[in-house]
């Protein structure tokens, strides 16, 4: 059996919204080089609702794919929305991942998380702070 | 196109190889150990084997033992020599930081046994100074193990130099000669050295067959235990096949060392050359002591993983020390071993070419790395904020 699904490959070899939106209303980062990962995204807001939504990712073949599978995911869906993207359903939108690369896609639930919470910050959107946690690293705490 | 640029992992079986093995795996098929005649012609076959192998390293047929590959001839190597050492009140092993897994993990264990181990500085050049085995010898020391060529990085250490140094001191001397065997010369007699490990399928013989040279008075402790098989000292009927086709393939490429070596060095340093041409680029290791066939590069801002796969969608076969390729958090302890800080070391790449590879092939590696990296660039965020001067180019 191949390391990744046929969906994985076709989001790492086709990424889908590879690229920076320079008038982004939020912006996300986590992970680090160290680790050998790092993902942004950026969100563009009108009314609540995502209508833009770009990555750049500095990492393996997966954290491409989860990145491009989750800006799908978000895109065109309202902000509150994306807030709720789990990592699981990243995994299960590629057809599953190997187990030592769920990391990725944890990374990509706290990238969309981290630039809504950007969004919020900028635009003086109140949250509660507990439910918008950033890990950073989660990834390296999961061993 | 199809770029076969991995044979530090693993060589295709060469035609002479599978020839010699063939009769062992169709009419040959007798058990060394039987007594009747047609298993003796089997048996024949394998002591001619051990001939040639001991032959083509300067040792004796007696001082050679097969056993299932390198990393099995390490173990029983290391854990002979300590087990040796012990009943002498020796509890000091020497190595370097970068040996292979099977060398570092058989330390590890001893450690656990009570030994204390040496693990010596391989320098940014990744070459292990003589000076610094000769300041860590110590009157208890039971062993010296240094790896004749890095797998990752190429780089050849200086075996003769320690194999002096040791036998003037009266210390074991193993090295595990996996990616040297069949590529570089090696004279066990002139070299000094006690032991060797050495795997075929890295020199077109198939996989699951190595051997372990020991010199004659160096008392090896079994890893497998069993019948009589190799003198007594590694149990199990003989992978007869095997042995035969990795006795033709050492012959083989031993004797054509010096025309593969032409073909190889040519093709190796147009890659050097060209792939150094990558901005931020940085070729990993000493070239002066150096395989012929192994290239590590490492590309700033990019993952290795990532990298592997898209040169894959192109048809090479390659290899890096990332930290994803490798299934651990940290990159390759070879790459950490020579200083390279982590988000470098997650960015290499080893192309090990033969001499089945081609100039034509070469060139498709050429045209195809520098725009896979710069691909995988354009959407790093690590290579944004280095272009941007928001993080420092380490390299």
């Amino acid at each position: 059996m191949a390391l990744y699904s046929d969906k994985v490959m076709d989001h790492f070899q086709n990424p889908r919204n590879v690229g920076k939106i320079d008038d982004a209303d939020g912006i996300g980062e986590v992970g680090n080089a160290k680790c050998g990962d790092i993902m942004r995204m950026y969100i563009k807001v009108e009314d609540g609702i995502i209508t833009d939504c770009k990555f750049n990712t500095f990492g393996c073949g997966s954290a491409i794919a989860t990145s491009s599978m989750a800006t799908e995911l978000i895109k065109g869906k309202p902000v509150e929305e994306a807030l709720k993207l789990s990592n699981q359903a990243v995994v299960e939108a590629l057809d599953g991942l190997p187990t030592h690369k769920i990391h990725c896609s944890v990374l990509a639930e706290e990238a969309v998380r981290a630039a809504v919470k950007d969004y919020y910050d900028k635009n003086g959107i109140a949250y509660d702070p507990e439910e918008l946690k950033i890990n950073d690293c989660e990834a390296c705490e999961m061993g | 196109m199809f770029v076969y640029a991995d044979n530090a992992a693993t060589t295709s079986v060469s035609k002479t190889a599978l020839d010699a093995m063939m009769p062992y795996l169709t009419e040959m098929y007798g058990n060394p150990s039987s007594l009747y005649g047609f298993a003796q012609k089997v048996t024949e076959g394998v002591a001619e084997a051990r001939k040639t192998v001991a032959e083509l390293i300067n040792a004796e047929p007696r001082e050679i033992y097969f056993t299932s590959g390198g990393s099995e001839a390490d173990n029983q190597a290391i854990v002979s020599a300590a087990l040796v050492g012990k009943r002498k009140g020796k509890m000091h092993l020497i190595s370097t930081k970068f040996e292979h897994h099977a060398v570092l993990h058989t330390l590890k264990r001893l450690e656990k046994d009570g030994f204390e181990v040496t693990l010596l500085d391989v320098h940014e050049d990744g070459v292990v100074r003589l000076e610094d085995v000769e300041a860590a010898i110590r009157d208890d020391t039971a062993l010296v193990t240094v790896m004749f060529a890095n797998n990752e990085i190429g780089t050849v250490q200086p075996i003769a130099e320690i194999g002096a140094l040791c036998r003037s001191k009266g210390i074991p001397f193993h090295t595990d000669a996996v990616q040297a065997a069949g590529h570089m010369p090696i004279d066990v007699k002139a070299m000094n050295i006690d032991m060797l490990s050495m795997s075929g399928h890295k020199f077109h013989a198939p996989k699951g067959v190595g051997v372990l040279y020991a010199k004659r008075n160096m008392p090896l402790f079994n890893i497998i235990e069993g019948g009589a098989q190799e003198r007594g000292k590694r149990a199990g009927t003989e992978n007869v096949a095997g042995i035969v086709a990795l006795a033709a393939a050492l012959k083989e490429s031993c004797d054509n060392m010096e025309a593969n070596t032409a073909k190889i060095i040519p093709m190796r340093d147009k890659l050097f050359a060209e792939l150094s041409k990558i901005p931020h680029s940085k070729i990993n290791g000493s070239l002066e002591h150096h395989v012929p066939g192994t290239v590590n590069m490492c590309f700033e801002g990019i993952e290795g993983e990532s990298l592997l796969l898209m040169l894959d969608s192109y048809g090479i076969c390659a290899s890096s020390g990332s930290a994803c390729t490798s299934g651990s958090l940290d990159p390759s302890h070879v790459l950490l071993s020579i200083g390279l800080p982590h988000e470098v070391a997650h960015g290499s790449l080893r192309l090990s070419i033969g001499e089945y590879n081609t100039m034509e092939e070469i060139d498709h590696i050429i045209a195809t790395v520098p725009k896979v990296v710069e691909y995988l660039r354009n959407m790093s965020p690590v290579w944004d904020e280095l272009e941007k001067g928001e993080r420092p180019h380490l390299i």
